[in-house]
């Protein structure tokens, strides 16, 4: 039921923005601020989702977290030049892997929420920025605050996250020089691999270990 | 004072060995990365750090993380870090930041007192924030270069500035005037074991999310690094780099004009990495200054 209201309102949301076009969409801060909190929220209330399970935490980042990520282009920026080398159906088999991998990743990340809270910070952006840097904080109860900060872009349908940085590293960057060293090893089928095979273990791993 | 002055000889003499190994171990294998000349000594060292973490501190830290009352961690953690914060003033203060250096002192002053030793971090729930800044920092505020990737035995990734920096870092840690020498010893460990304890999520997470853990670590390490630096301000690291990364794909591809119709040669990729990481925004860039010299 729970659902079936979840997909009417993303439905709608898309409609909305679909109607509108550009001029009308939410301020980029606004949108991470609103996508940040429900995330949180929902992890935070979730039982599965803080026991690590996966299909739960693969529901959630479907519904909430995906259609404000552009997948496409953080993968084209983390295989750098290669990227325009890879035939289309590459491009697409490797979006669709690395987003697994990053989906895990943050599955992991999720069932540790516990009582955080996000801080956000003034946007420094003009309003006809087409890119702009949201800045946000972490506070945890334990130790200092943790940045992250996310690189939006305006695109057709609203904008789009397309780069998350943690503790000052940002994610693209940090998965350069990885996917550089296998696309030189074994080419882009060789990092579809890698990450295929990747994926595979990880989701064999038991969920509990995600703790 | 003169027996903690011949520790700090003693210690600027093994890093400067360590440095020597470095140094005649980098002749050999490296994958390219300009970042990362010393690649072949590093891995090695990375590899041994890996097996000490994993047969003796990921154990302790877990047991101390799993066994001890959270409050008693918190009081662990927040007692080095009011040590920390000391030494954390000086630089603030050394970099011009009176404001940061201020709010540290009165971090120290109020966490001494009131918060019973450090034990309780008022400071923080009042709303004075830590800062955590070292004399590798420092340097870097003043436009020394990180300069190669460096990972140290037993204490990790690094830079070459931040090694050199490390000996200062040493001295400036009020616990290591602490006397007698046993409680000191068993400070020491309590505050490296408490330390990775905190870690231990986000190495857990680490394994899941990485290709090759060595890079990924070092490619975060040393964004993250240089972010401290500047604290955090893009633009002021950015001055003269390009805006973002999208740019930097096109630039690529117009210096790469030669034909690759065929396989992904990794000769041309090696040949090109370099250029890759110039133009890549962030912290590479001032990275890449350094180890293209000519």
């Amino acid at each position: 039921m729970k659902l079936m209201k979840q997909l009417l309102a993303m439905a709608t949301i898309a409609f909305a923005t679909a109607a509108q076009a550009a001029p009308a969409t939410e301020a980029p801060d606004v949108l991470v601020k609103r996508i940040s909190q429900d995330v949180i929220d929902t992890a935070k209330s979730d039982k599965g989702i803080q026991a690590g399970d996966i299909n739960r935490v693969n529901q959630l980042v479907e519904t909430k977290i995906l259609p404000y990520v552009d997948f496409q282009r953080m993968t084209s920026l983390a295989a750098g030049r290669h990227w325009r080398t890879a035939t289309p159906d590459q491009q697409q088999k490797l979006s669709a892997e690395f987003r697994t991998l990053l989906v895990y990743t943050y599955s992991g990340a999720l069932s540790q929420i516990k009582n955080e809270t996000v801080e956000f910070k003034p946007l420094r952006a003009s309003p006809d920025d087409t890119e702009v840097e949201v800045r946000s904080q972490v506070n945890v109860a334990r130790g200092e605050p943790i940045p992250l900060n996310y690189r939006v872009a305006k695109s057709p349908t609203g904008w789009k996250i397309y780069d998350i940085n943690v503790l000052g590293a940002w994610l693209v960057e940090t998965y350069k020089s990885s996917f550089n060293s296998e696309i030189s090893k074994g080419g882009i089928d060789g990092l579809i691999k890698t990450l295929a095979d990747k994926n595979k273990a990880l989701a064999s791993r038991p969920a509990a270990k995600a703790k | 004072m003169s027996e903690s002055n011949m520790n700090t000889v003693a210690n600027a003499g093994r890093i400067a060995l360590v440095l020597t190994i470095a140094a005649t171990l980098s002749a050999c294998a490296s994958s390219g990365n300009p970042r990362d000349p010393l690649e072949g000594y590093n891995r090695a060292m990375f590899k041994f750090n890996d097996k000490v973490d994993e047969v003796a501190l990921k154990p302790v830290a877990t047991a101390y993380k799993n066994v001890l009352p959270s409050f008693v961690q918190t009081g662990v953690s927040n007692f080095f870090g009011n040590l920390s914060d000391v030494w954390s003033a000086a630089n603030n203060l050394a970099q011009g930041k009176g404001e940061a250096g201020l709010q540290d002192i009165v971090r120290v002053t109020m966490n001494s007192t009131f918060g019973i030793l450090g034990l309780i971090d008022i400071a923080s729930q009042a709303g004075v924030p830590k800062h955590n800044e070292d004399f590798g920092q420092t340097l870097g505020w003043y436009g020394v270069s990180p300069g190669p990737y460096v990972v140290l035995p037993l204490m990790g990734p690094s830079t070459m500035r931040d090694t050199v920096a490390l000996p200062l870092d040493v001295v400036g840690d009020p616990w290591r005037y602490k006397d007698p020498t046993n409680v000191r010893n068993i400070g020491t460990f309590t505050r490296i074991v408490d330390k990775r304890a905190a870690y231990l999520d986000a190495t857990n997470l680490m394994e899941a999310a990485a290709l090759d853990r060595y890079e990924f670590i070092r490619d975060g390490y040393l964004q993250a690094r240089e972010s401290k630096v500047f604290d955090g301000d893009t633009d002021r690291r950015d001055q003269k780099a390009p805006k973002n990364d999208s740019s930097a794909i096109d630039e690529e591809d117009d210096l790469k004009q030669t034909p690759v119709a065929a396989a992904p040669a990794p000769v041309a990729a090696a040949a090109a990495a370099p250029v890759a990481d110039l133009v890549t925004s962030g912290s590479n860039t001032v990275a890449a200054e350094t180890t293209t010299p000519e």
